[in-house]
């Protein structure tokens, strides 16, 4: 985090009867940062922004916006404003009656108020939709009207929920960028909720991963993909072959894990911190695993291979091809399925694999992430 | 959609016993009374259908006149003031949990599922001299005071019978209002009141409507609470149409009266849908 921090929350919760949708979440986001909070259907991401918004009260704990304590303060008196998932623009009234709403409310003058609206409008180009009714519009022009009318009252926060999952394919990719272009426009704070890990890693700076209302991790993307904490985040983001294993050795520049479902050990070349003996997780993603075909006994030169590890035979089990690349699930030995991962960078590719061949997959001391819990 | 023109049999067995009911009980007899509107009583119980207009001039005697306009006066004001009573109860049912919406539902439809006579023998016990608000009252040292058999007790009576009938149309159309829309209106800095000024009104304003019309008709229509709690000065038309059936025994005048009441109920409902219209129309720009 570079810039200031502009909300801190501070020992959040929200209980719903006995259901605890927040759980003691803290939490600082930095002025003008892009931030998603990225979760499984029921996470608590959603009741964390409502919170936010001021549209839920929180149970316990404190939420500060610059500063100040908003967690007791409703809705309209706060510097923060949301695009609703259902974006939620008045039917009843004019793009143009729908972005000036929340600046007469506020009682800006009739003169300044034309021209913040203008601006907004020009900012998600719809300027030549002014005059018309949401019923007229296609869902992408309607969440464009959302964020205007959001953006136009110049909050200090600007809340998303699930900004992107109502639109269609192509449409949310383009999206997806101009959000961001839009966020580097006007420079304000965006505290997104969403549950489609893609978006989150392309258009955030931060993340933040929930389940179950408990805060996993809050990360970089690509330390959320290659650092993760724990299993659950591992998992959530991404693709990760899991191998449970005991801790061998741990010293400052290496580990070994022992692992039932591999024939040789894993062999990481940084400490680990566990106790000896522990259980851990070792994962490895599936485009970090090598494969080349095995015949006979004789073991390929690879990586840590000819030390006697990190390397295991298998059968190709299965393959999906999708386009740009291969994923194939390679039954080793014990039976466990490992996934691997190939890019298809020629075409026709003398593919060199078929279901059935017989592989060894190996892998950098470097690629395994040791996981604790 | 499958046309039931393409399936004539089934469609007459189903809706064939409906169309004859509604033909033979209510079609047929409204045909006949229409018919006598147009006659003269000749006998005792005979009429002579003669194709006059003298019982539809009749009813443009002041007197009739009068007690058109004091209905329609009524039944306004019934309306108007289930409304301020309605709504914000609407209001309330809409947002209230699950169990408590189906509480306050109950106890709006409990008093419409009573007998209206014995809810207006009720009123009556409730509001004569000796009844508990007045006893109330003479406890504070106020009262007794006129509260029966007036044009206060009628309207008091209108507006208990027929505020479900408001609430109803009312809980349903703010019901449906999408809730983000009233939370995306706090959002941008709107208090409660001023949301429901501008948003909750307008949007819920087809519903408001047609729950104002379905509350005005039987009102004009009300018989039995101007009859029970009101005063000499007090009748609505449909007692004047009673009256004519039986004690006049003049048919011809009292059908006649029926139907004039019928085209003001018919002028209502036209003046709502063109109303619509034009909300549509003005919304499509």
């Amino acid at each position: 985090m570079t810039a200031k921090t502009l909300i801190r929350i501070e020992g959040l919760t929200k209980r719903f009867g006995d259901f605890v949708a927040v759980d003691d979440v803290s939490l600082e986001i930095g002025e003008g940062e892009f931030f998603a909070l990225l979760g499984p259907s029921g996470c608590g991401k959603t009741t964390l922004l409502r919170m936010l918004a001021g549209l839920e009260m929180p149970s316990e704990g404190r939420i500060l916006i610059d500063g100040a304590d908003m967690s007791r303060v409703p809705p309209n008196k706060r510097p923060v404003n949301m695009v609703f998932q259902s974006y939620a623009v008045f039917p009843h009234m004019s793009v143009k009656d729908n972005v000036a709403y929340g600046l007469k409310v506020d009682g800006v003058p009739a003169k300044q108020r034309e021209a913040r609206v203008y601006d907004a409008l020009a900012l998600v180009k719809l300027e030549d939709f002014a005059e018309r009714k949401p019923d007229q519009l296609s869902g992408g022009q309607r969440q464009r009207v959302a964020l205007a009318r959001a953006l136009v009252k110049r909050p200090k926060v600007l809340l998303l929920d699930e900004p992107l999952s109502a639109l269609d394919a192509k449409l949310r990719e383009a999206m997806r960028f101009e959000l961001a272009q839009i966020q580097d426009k006007v420079g304000v704070t965006f505290v997104m909720v969403t549950h489609d890990q893609d978006e989150a890693l392309a258009m955030a700076g931060r993340c933040a991963l929930m389940q179950k209302g408990v805060l996993q991790q809050v990360a970089t993307p690509s330390d959320l993909y290659e650092y993760p904490n724990n299993r659950f985040v591992a998992d959530f983001i991404g693709s990760i072959n899991l191998f449970e294993g005991r801790l061998a050795v741990d010293e400052p520049d290496h580990a070994v894990i022992q692992c039932p479902a591999l024939d040789t050990p894993i062999y990481v070349d940084h400490g680990v911190t566990g106790a000896s003996g522990a259980t851990v997780w070792a994962g490895i993603r599936p485009e970090k695993i090598d494969m080349v075909p095995r015949h006979g006994e004789a073991r390929p030169d690879r990586d840590g291979a000819s030390a006697g590890h990190n390397l295991a035979a298998g059968q190709i089990r299965n393959s999906a091809y999708l386009g740009s690349e291969t994923v194939y699930e390679v039954a080793l030995a014990g039976g466990t399925i490992v996934k691997v991962l190939r890019s298809n960078t020629r075409r026709y590719e003398e593919r060199g694999f078929d279901d059935g061949d017989a592989v060894w997959l190996s892998w950098h001391a470097r690629s395994p992430v040791v996981l604790l819990s | 959609m499958q046309d039931w023109r393409d399936a004539k049999g089934p469609f007459a067995a189903i809706f064939g016993a409906p169309a004859l009911w509604l033909l033979a009980f209510f079609l047929i007899p409204l045909a006949i009374v229409w018919a006598y509107s147009f006659g003269r009583p000749t006998g005792l119980t005979d009429i002579a259908i003669t194709g006059t207009f003298a019982n539809y001039v009749r009813t443009a005697d002041p007197v009739y006149l009068g007690i058109f306009a004091k209905s329609i006066w009524f039944a306004a004001i019934t309306t108007l003031l289930c409304l301020v009573v309605g709504f914000p109860i609407a209001l309330v049912i809409t947002f209230a949990s699950e169990r408590g919406k189906a509480l306050l539902l109950l106890a709006i439809m409990l008093p419409f599922w009573t007998n209206l006579l014995i809810r207006t023998y009720a009123l009556m016990a409730m509001l004569r001299t000796e009844g508990y608000v007045n006893t109330s009252l003479g406890w504070l040292g106020i009262g007794p005071l006129p509260l029966l058999h007036n044009n206060f007790a009628v309207t008091l009576g209108l507006v208990y019978v027929n505020l479900p009938f408001l609430v109803l149309p009312l809980y349903s159309a703010l019901d449906r209002l999408d809730k983000s829309l009233l939370e995306a209106s706090l959002d941008l800095g709107a208090g409660h009141l001023r949301t429901i000024r501008e948003i909750v009104i307008p949007l819920a304003l087809p519903g408001i409507l047609s729950g104002l019309l379905i509350t005005f008709i039987p009102a004009l229509g009300s018989y039995l609470t101007p009859d029970l709690l009101g005063g000499p000065d007090s009748q609505m038309i449909a007692n004047v149409i009673e009256r004519q059936f039986k004690r006049a025994n003049d048919w011809p005048f009292g059908a006649a009266l029926s139907f004039i009441l019928m085209y003001l109920t018919f002028i209502c409902i036209a003046g709502q849908g063109l109303l619509a219209r034009r909300r549509e129309k003005a919304g499509a720009v």
